[in-house]
């Protein structure tokens, strides 16, 4: 706004001194004072009209250009919003999303907002005015390139410095950390009097500071600067301190306060050490979350493999049911995609639950205590389901929309954060072995599973309908494959060869922790996943995962039940 | 999977004696060698459809030579050494005059000296890692000059990329290319510790420490680079990574050569707005061409959500020039095509004139492109006029002396410039 203002008062002000100095002294006063009029009028009539008449003009006009200019020639057009501030937001915004359009016909530009059901809402892009008839094919979207969507970031930051939203301005903030111009400065000098949120203030300070550091050239100032920014983790910080106590070709310092340097450098020890730590830390959490999508794929396994004894080559494909199970309820229900994860996994359950029912009472039944031939049986039914699922779907990858609530990471501090989907799967796994060590324990379907694994015979003498009990079994352990299945839907893809990815792991997972142990199984996932991420920034993933599987090849011939092998007489 | 192969081939052979019973001898095979079952079938089936169609086009205007065309389809199920055996069976068996097919670089290495040995022509349609050149081989899709160096080009002019990081997966392409683009990078003035170069294996899920690497190494202050050659499947989890970890395209972009509009079309864009890929063809270009392309590509599939891709326009340009060869030199005999085709032009989908060289590889423009968020790939970028496909890249010492010409006098695929010799292998 301001800019705009001070246009007519430069020149016009150098013009009524070049005349001062030609024309008598007389006439010069009048003139003076009939020019300073003019320039007062210019001012008035400029902060008078500027918000209402002449922005929505200006911001028509330029987005008019907007839609008719080609790729390369829209960066000086965008620049031109910044005049208009906060005005021109909306346009911006849509710009930076991908929903500016211009109309085919007659180039006028519009919003669209993607509705729910996939189709776009349309409205005007300066009177905000809805048009509920106009269609997309009728209308060619305002293509930009990721050097606009940096320049729009910035004009945005700018804008919102002083925005009354604390999650807006905080963005605005961080965006100024990556340019450092003295415009920049000036405006954070400006939102730091007005600040009044405390983390902000801070935000700033650090910003501030950071370039006080490297422009300055008060010691004490910088000495100050260096103390504000002990407390940060930021990379910005971390790496304008690298660069302070860089050497020259020669191998002299380039700073040359001798105190300043000692103090940076102490700063920066410091910082290492505090980064190193939290990187250690972050490569724990990966381990523990590759421990949890292994946990929950080999918990089901654990249950047919572990405390039935069958070999059932097609877990990995109830794995994939439950992928795709994930995949009909969000296409069941396009409104709710974001709870649509909620409905999926109870479905997830009795779908795969379901299947497995129906592959144990008709084909494993009859193969029972012949392991031989029950893994080729399975083996055959994973190929079925496999090209059922071709034919069904398409050999394609089908596409799972993540809930914006399982996106992002929380963030805990500047080098340290967790994305929530993995935080949420460990939660959820630990809470679905929590749920089975209770179904086992506590129930009686429990009791019936434990008898029956075992002693078959005595069981059966005993009044239990093992041939019930082992489909209830088979059902449980598919089911939790199911659930397994929305949760890898969130991580990977959903295709036809889901499950085979997955198979071995289980597999690994199950004879690492001993078969028929469920806590074998918890503490073997984990162990599998901490050590694999702990090698990989050392060896890369691929070597990583060979040397973990040598290792249970190892371990496996010391101990060949695992690590927590069953004891007693039902080990026999 | 057998099963279901042993009916279809048996399937295929009972069609056959039925056609050769009514109309013998009179139509040109063309073995259609794609896999459409197994990991590779998701990329695969596609192209066979995509063969179907314009044999289906070309038989509606009146055939080759006067004959109709006739397709024969087999699918080596994304098992290689199946692809070498399939192979053989089209041309001893089905005595085909032309193939169409492999995708993955180690199904074509399979596929070679079978061809070579039976004197078979194959029509190579996908992006690969160049260092070959085979008689019985036309290569229509990108060599790394026609991809990898343009789009590093432009990361290092377009966008000031200083520090690289050179991500693929684990087998003969992603490693060829990365260290082609290494020794690129080295000759112009990159240092060694700016590059970071990562392999993970087929199909990897887990990028968390990867991705926290990249974070990482992109925080130094100056500006970091991508280049992906992670294979298909194992982008999805990739590109979800780098959004949960909040690094958009604007930080630290990624330039990928393996994911088209058809990879796309299975996953949620929104993680992957601006991020970029390379090819030779978008759907999203505007020409006469190309719209007529896709709208015959929706008719004959019958989906209208169906997308387009590069290998779909490699496929077709290789047709094209496949029935303009033959028609050339009257003849399906495989000598004399491959001798036609070389200096044979069609017209490009996205505008210009793909021309056939010497060296069996094709002139190209080159596109770099944004993903936008409908799926669809808009283009930032291109190369003025045509690229000309290098068999045997210049930026590697066992090979910048080789080059590859198929006509007389030299009619050799590496030929050494400086020692004037041709090396006895062929590939």
């Amino acid at each position: 706004m301001m800019s705009t203002c001070e246009g007519p008062k430069g020149p016009s002000a150098a013009g009524t001194r070049a005349k001062y100095i030609k024309i008598q002294r007389g006439d010069a006063v009048i003139i003076l004072i009939r020019q300073l009029a003019t320039v007062f009028l210019l001012l008035l009539v400029c902060a008078e009209a500027y918000p209402n008449v002449s922005t929505k003009d200006d911001l028509h006009a330029i987005s008019q250009q907007l839609g008719s200019v080609k790729l390369r020639a829209l960066p000086p057009v965008v620049a031109q919003l910044e005049n208009s501030g906060e005005a021109a937001l909306p346009l911006l915004e849509a710009l930076l999303n991908g929903g500016l359009f211009t109309r085919k016909s007659d180039k006028r530009v519009l919003i669209g907002l993607r509705q729910g059901d996939g189709r776009y809402l349309f409205s005007d892009a300066i009177t905000a005015e809805i048009l509920p008839q106009v269609s997309k094919s009728q209308m060619k979207k305002i293509v930009i390139n990721n050097r606009l969507r940096g320049q729009i970031r910035d004009i945005i930051a700018k804008v919102t410095l002083t925005s009354v939203e604390t999650n807006i301005r905080t963005r605005a903030i961080k965006n100024m950390f990556n340019k450092m111009t003295g415009e920049n400065i000036l405006l954070l000098r400006q939102a730091r009097e007005a600040e009044t949120e405390v983390a902000l203030i801070t935000l700033i300070d650090l910003a501030l500071a950071v370039y006080d550091l490297t422009n300055a050239t008060a010691k004490q100032t910088r000495l100050e600067s260096l103390d504000l920014m002990a407390v940060s983790l930021e990379p910005l910080v971390f790496n304008t301190l690298a660069a302070l106590l860089a050497l020259d070709p020669e191998g002299n310092p380039l700073e040359t306060d001798p105190e300043v340097r000692a103090k940076a450098q102490k700063i920066y020890t410091s910082m290492e050490e505090e980064i190193r730590f939290y990187e250690r830390l972050e490569q724990f959490f990966y381990g523990l979350s590759l421990g949890s999508v292994l946990l929950l794929i080999a918990t089901g396994l654990a249950i047919t493999f572990g405390v039935m004894g069958v070999i059932n080559m097609a877990h990995g494909e109830l794995i994939m049911i439950g992928a795709y199970t994930t995949y009909v309820v969000q296409l069941l229900m396009p409104n709710n995609l974001e709870y649509s994860i909620l409905v999926a996994i109870p479905m997830a359950f009795l779908m795969s639950g379901f299947v497995g029912i129906l592959i144990q009472c008709s084909v494993i039944r009859f193969l029972h205590g012949r392991p031989l031939e029950t893994l080729l049986a399975t083996f055959g039914i994973s190929l079925i389901l496999q090209q059922a699922v071709r034919s069904i779907f398409s050999p394609l990858n089908r596409q799972i929309i993540s809930p914006s609530w399982l996106s992002g990471s929380l963030e805990i501090n500047a080098v340290f954060s967790l994305t929530y989907n993995r935080l949420f799967i460990l939660i959820f796994a630990l809470l679905v072995f929590a749920c089975l060590q209770l179904i086992l324990k506590k129930t009686s379907l429990g009791l019936h599973v434990r008898a029956v694994s075992q002693n078959r015979g005595m069981a059966k003498a005993m009044g239990i309908r093992t041939e019930w009990v082992d489909a209830m079994t088979f059902g449980l352990g598919s089911g939790i494959a199911g659930i397994a299945g929305v949760a890898l839907s969130q991580l990977t893809n959903v295709g036809p060869n889901l499950g085979q990815a997955y198979l071995i792991d289980s597999f690994m997972v199950v004879v690492f922790g001993g078969v028929g142990n469920l806590w074998g199984t918890l503490v073997g996932s984990f162990t599998l996943g901490v050590a694999n991420k702990f090698l990989e920034p050392v060896t890369g993933a691929v070597l990583a995962n060979i040397i973990v599987l040598v290792s249970i090849i190892l371990f496996i011939q010391k101990r060949p039940r695992g690590l927590f092998p069953q004891k007693g007489r039902a080990a026999e | 999977m057998k099963c279901i192969t042993l009916i279809k081939s048996s399937a295929g052979v009972l069609c056959l004696l039925l056609s050769l019973s009514s109309v013998a001898a009179e139509t040109i095979k063309v073995g259609v060698l794609h896999s459409l079952s197994g990991t590779m079938a998701i990329s695969e089936t596609t192209l066979k459809d995509t063969v179907l169609m314009m044999i289906e086009e070309q038989n509606k205007n009146g055939g080759l030579l006067g004959k109709k065309l006739e397709a024969v389809v087999v699918d080596p199920a994304s098992n290689w050494p199946l692809f070498a055996e399939k192979t053989r069976e089209l041309l001893t068996k089905e005595k085909v005059d032309v193939i169409f097919g492999c995708w993955t670089s180690v199904s074509r290495k399979s596929v070679l000296p079978v061809i070579e040995e039976l004197n078979g022509l194959l029509f190579y349609p996908v992006q690969y890692e160049g260092e070959e050149s085979s008689k019985n081989v036309f290569y229509t899709g990108a060599s790394p000059n026609q991809q990898a160096i343009p789009a590093v080009d432009y990361f290092m002019n377009e966008i000031g990329v200083e520090r690289w990081v050179l991500a693929g997966t684990d087998y003969v392409y992603p490693r060829t290319t990365n260290k082609i683009l290494e020794a690129y990078l080295l000759a112009n003035g990159v240092a060694k510790t700016d590059i970071m170069i990562n392999y993970t294996p087929f199909g990897h899920s887990d990028w968390q420490g990867i991705v926290a690497d990249v974070k990482k190494f992109g925080s130094t202050g100056k500006k970091t680079g991508v280049v992906s050659t992670i294979n298909g499947d194992a982008n999805v989890p990739f590109y979800k990574e780098l959004g949960n970890q909040g690094i958009s395209a604007e930080d630290i972009p990624v330039v990928a050569f393996s994911v088209g509009e058809e990879e796309l079309s299975g996953l949620d864009t929104k993680p992957l707005v601006g991020h970029l890929a390379a090819w030779n063809y978008f759907q999203s270009v505007e020409s006469a061409e190309n719209e007529a392309f896709i709208k015959q590509w929706k008719k004959f599939i019958k989906d209208k959500k169906r997308v387009t891709n590069d290998p779909m326009e490699a496929t077709y340009i290789g047709f094209k020039m496949w029935a303009k060869a033959v028609e050339k030199a009257g003849t399906t005999d495989v000598d004399t095509v491959e001798q036609a085709m070389i200096g044979i032009t069609t017209p490009n989908l996205t505008g210009g004139v793909a021309v056939m060289n010497k060296n069996h590889h094709l002139s190209k423009p080159v596109l770099i492109g944004e993903i936008q968020d409908d799926g669809q790939i808009a283009t930032v970028w291109e190369t003025n006029g045509t690229v000309m496909g290098d068999a045997w890249s210049n930026f590697l010492t066992s090979s910048k002396d080789l080059i590859s010409d198929w006509t007389a006098p030299i009619s050799c695929g590496n030929y050494n410039t400086k020692t004037a010799k041709c090396s006895g292998q062929n590939f």
